[in-house]
């Protein structure tokens, strides 16, 4: 799950990260409210979870509280790669000596956490890492025991930080990693970590990735979700444990196991058709998740034949059948539909399906052609 | 022979009362996997099926039983916990079928285990099936045949539809490993093909692998230096839109490299004969 910059920035803050005077603001007099409490230069800045926002112009210089009022208004008006700007952040400018990079995220080879940091922060900095990636230290975090407080020294000396500035980045480093471990992050990023012309190093923009599979434990973020980019059919899926992404083809796809799902889309797309969705209905899941998962299928209407590959191991190919059941009686489907069921009680999943009008296979390639010629209209 | 489960194999359910363990003891009961005990904390001194005992903790079941595996049904919050009471009570291969462990839980669980010397299968995995002897895991039995072929994969169900595709033309398999999908697990392709190379009964390999990751590069260099058994591939994730993203670790710590087409292109170049969906494996092992 995506944090925005306030979010992250305030996630920092309470582990005494230093970060820019400001608040956020969805209307522009408010932002411009922000802006006389604040004084002097603001920064208005669009909250939208995707890169890029400075170049696109969502992220604006304001010299006082009227011209913030005009940009926020501009500012709030525009979508950003697709995604409307609904919020906007109002933070004291800050007078920018240097810009450092500072991020964790999981080396999943080295199957630690990893800190990198380079002098060279900025928005160029994927360019730095192609092409001066000696520029970027990176420096293994033991995930039993935390980091260290050598390892913040030994970093600030590799990007050759002035000494009297390693004390407040090594209490930075230190807090972006509880803050890291804390809120079970899979990234926490600092980018960039400035060094202001009156010698103080603030975190000037944040973000934050929070692995989904342990937002069980952390309600409070799991609260701070912003759906906006998700589609309607992505947040319903959700609801019932289901991963499923939308595609722009007209077979929709039914599948357990992330893996296999993939194959499915391969082979459908091999044999010359075009999958309309990924859709993993996960192991052990039961009639009503699979009721659900049609319904969100059907609720495409590029959709012209619908593919169910179950392979049966933890899920059992009888509660499958009889979640499709439930579904056809609620839904009525006028699309062709192809079911290939196989392994755990599969037997019984066909019985169950035999009175149902649908196309059966045998095997992969079987289903996959069948469901190519369904939704042609062969 | 076989690698890591056989006929010896004794093995303890951790989580054996609750819906999908004792679903899949019974199952692996079926098979005729030695199922030496279960474990469910606060059902100690109950049975399973009539002469499985339950016992309170994996410390006291492996006493009691002289378990040499232990299999983790329990829900993902608990799973961690689960890992380490296995470790901490000696078992030296630990199977951990559950989905969805918090990925910080499993960089802990693993660097534990590292340092204990333990193998874990796992997590959010198929677990592992050596037909003919033992099925320890949640691979239907009835899909695969004794035989010569070696099959690792990170994909649970994808596993099985190779597994079935191989058993329809008459071909079996040595032992199927199931490692995973998750961005963190215990064994990796490498482990595997390790052992199937060091394994008699081994004549052939199938790695199945995904879209994410390095792994399946990383088995290609190992291929291309270290192997002298056949192999045959899949990689599932060829017609998959690139994710969206955020941030810029992800990129510096990965690079490009995680594509279909990239795995694709390095296992061809160290060998393996690449499929093009999973039915056509059998074909490429002839």
């Amino acid at each position: 799950m995506k944090l925005h910059e306030y979010q992250s920035k305030q996630i920092f803050s309470r582990y005494g990260i230093p970060i820019p005077k400001g608040r956020v603001a969805s209307t522009a007099s408010e932002a411009k409210s922000i802006a006389e409490e604040l004084g002097g230069r603001v920064v208005v800045k669009s909250q939208v979870l995707v890169g890029g926002r400075g170049k696109a112009g969502g992220i604006r210089l304001a010299k006082d509280p009227a011209e913030a009022e005009q940009l926020a208004t501009q500012i709030l008006a525009m979508e950003i790669k697709g995604l409307p700007v609904r919020k906007v952040l109002v933070d004291e400018a800050a007078a920018i000596g240097q810009e450092i990079y500072l991020g964790i995220t999981n080396d999943r080879a080295a199957r630690k956490p990893v800190i990198m940091v380079s002098a060279a922060g900025g928005v160029e900095i994927e360019e730095v890492a192609r092409t001066n990636p000696e520029k970027i230290i990176k420096s293994h975090i033991d995930p039993l025991l935390g980091i260290k407080d050598y390892q913040t020294r030994d970093i600030a000396s590799s990007i050759d930080l002035p000494r009297e500035y390693w004390k407040v980045f090594g209490e930075i480093v230190k807090g972006l990693w509880q803050a890291y471990s804390d809120t079970d992050a899979t990234l926490a990023e600092i980018n960039p970590l400035v060094i202001t012309q009156d010698k103080r190093m603030v975190a000037l923009d944040g973000k934050m990735l929070i692995d989904d599979n342990a937002l069980m434990r952390h309600p409070d973020l799991a609260e701070m979700r912003d759906t906006d980019e998700d589609a309607p059919a992505e947040i319903e899926a959700r609801k019932y444990g289901l991963t499923f992404i939308k595609l722009d083809g007209n077979i929709g796809c039914m599948v357990n196991g992330a893996g296999l799902a993939m194959a499915t889309m391969d082979i459908t797309k091999l044999f010359g058709g075009e999958p309309a969705n990924f859709l993993d209905i996960g192991g052990g899941a039961g009639a009503d998740k699979v009721a659900a998962a049609m319904r969100i299928i059907l609720s495409d209407s590029n959709v012209k034949a619908i593919l169910f590959n179950i392979f049966g191991g933890i899920t059992r190919c009888d509660e499958v059948a009889k979640g499709i059941l439930v579904a056809m009686d609620e839904v009525k489907p006028k699309v062709p539909m192809i079911v290939r069921l196989v392994g755990t009680n599969a037997e019984e999943g066909r019985q169950l399906l035999s009175n149902a009008k649908m196309i059966t296979a045998e095997t992969l390639a079987d289903a996959a052609q069948k469901a190519v010629n369904a939704a042609k209209g062969i | 022979m076989s690698i890591l489960v056989n006929k010896d194999t004794r093995l303890l359910v951790q989580g054996i009362t609750g819906g999908e363990g004792l679903f899949h003891t019974q199952q692996m009961l079926a098979y005729g996997t030695n199922i030496v005990g279960g474990v469910t904390p606060g059902k100690g001194g109950e049975w399973v099926e009539g002469k499985i005992p339950v016992f309170d903790s994996v410390k006291r079941a492996a006493e009691l039983t002289e378990a040499n595996a232990s299999i983790i049904f329990v829900p993902a919050r608990f799973a961690a916990d689960a890992m380490f009471e296995a470790a901490d009570a000696g078992i030296p291969l630990i199977i951990c079928i559950t989905e969805g462990v918090p990925v910080q839980d499993m960089m802990r669980v693993r660097n534990y285990l590292d340092q204990k010397h333990i193998r874990l299968i796992g997590p959010n995995c198929p677990g592992l099936l050596t037909p003919g002897e033992a099925k320890v895991g949640i691979i239907p039995g009835n899909i695969a045949i004794p035989g010569n072929v070696g099959v690792v994969s990170r994909s649970g169900t994808l596993t099985y539809e190779v597994l079935y595709a191989l058993k329809n033309v008459g071909m079996g398999s040595s032992t199927c490993v199931g490692i995973g999908g998750d961005p963190v697990n215990g064994t990796s392709f490498i482990d595997c093909l390790q052992m199937f190379e060091a394994d008699p009964r081994t004549e052939k390999v199938v790695l199945i692998g995904e879209i994410g990751g390095t792994d399946e590069e990383k088995a290609a260099e190992y291929i291309a230096t270290k192997m002298s058994k056949p192999v045959a591939g899949f990689i599932a994730g060829q017609s998959a839109p690139a994710g969206k993203r955020m941030g810029h670790a992800g990129a510096i710590i990965e690079g490009g490299a995680g594509t279909a087409a990239g795995k694709v292109a390095a296992l061809e170049a160290a060998g393996v004969r690449m499929a093009r969906h999973p039915e056509e494996i059998p074909g490429l092992l002839k």
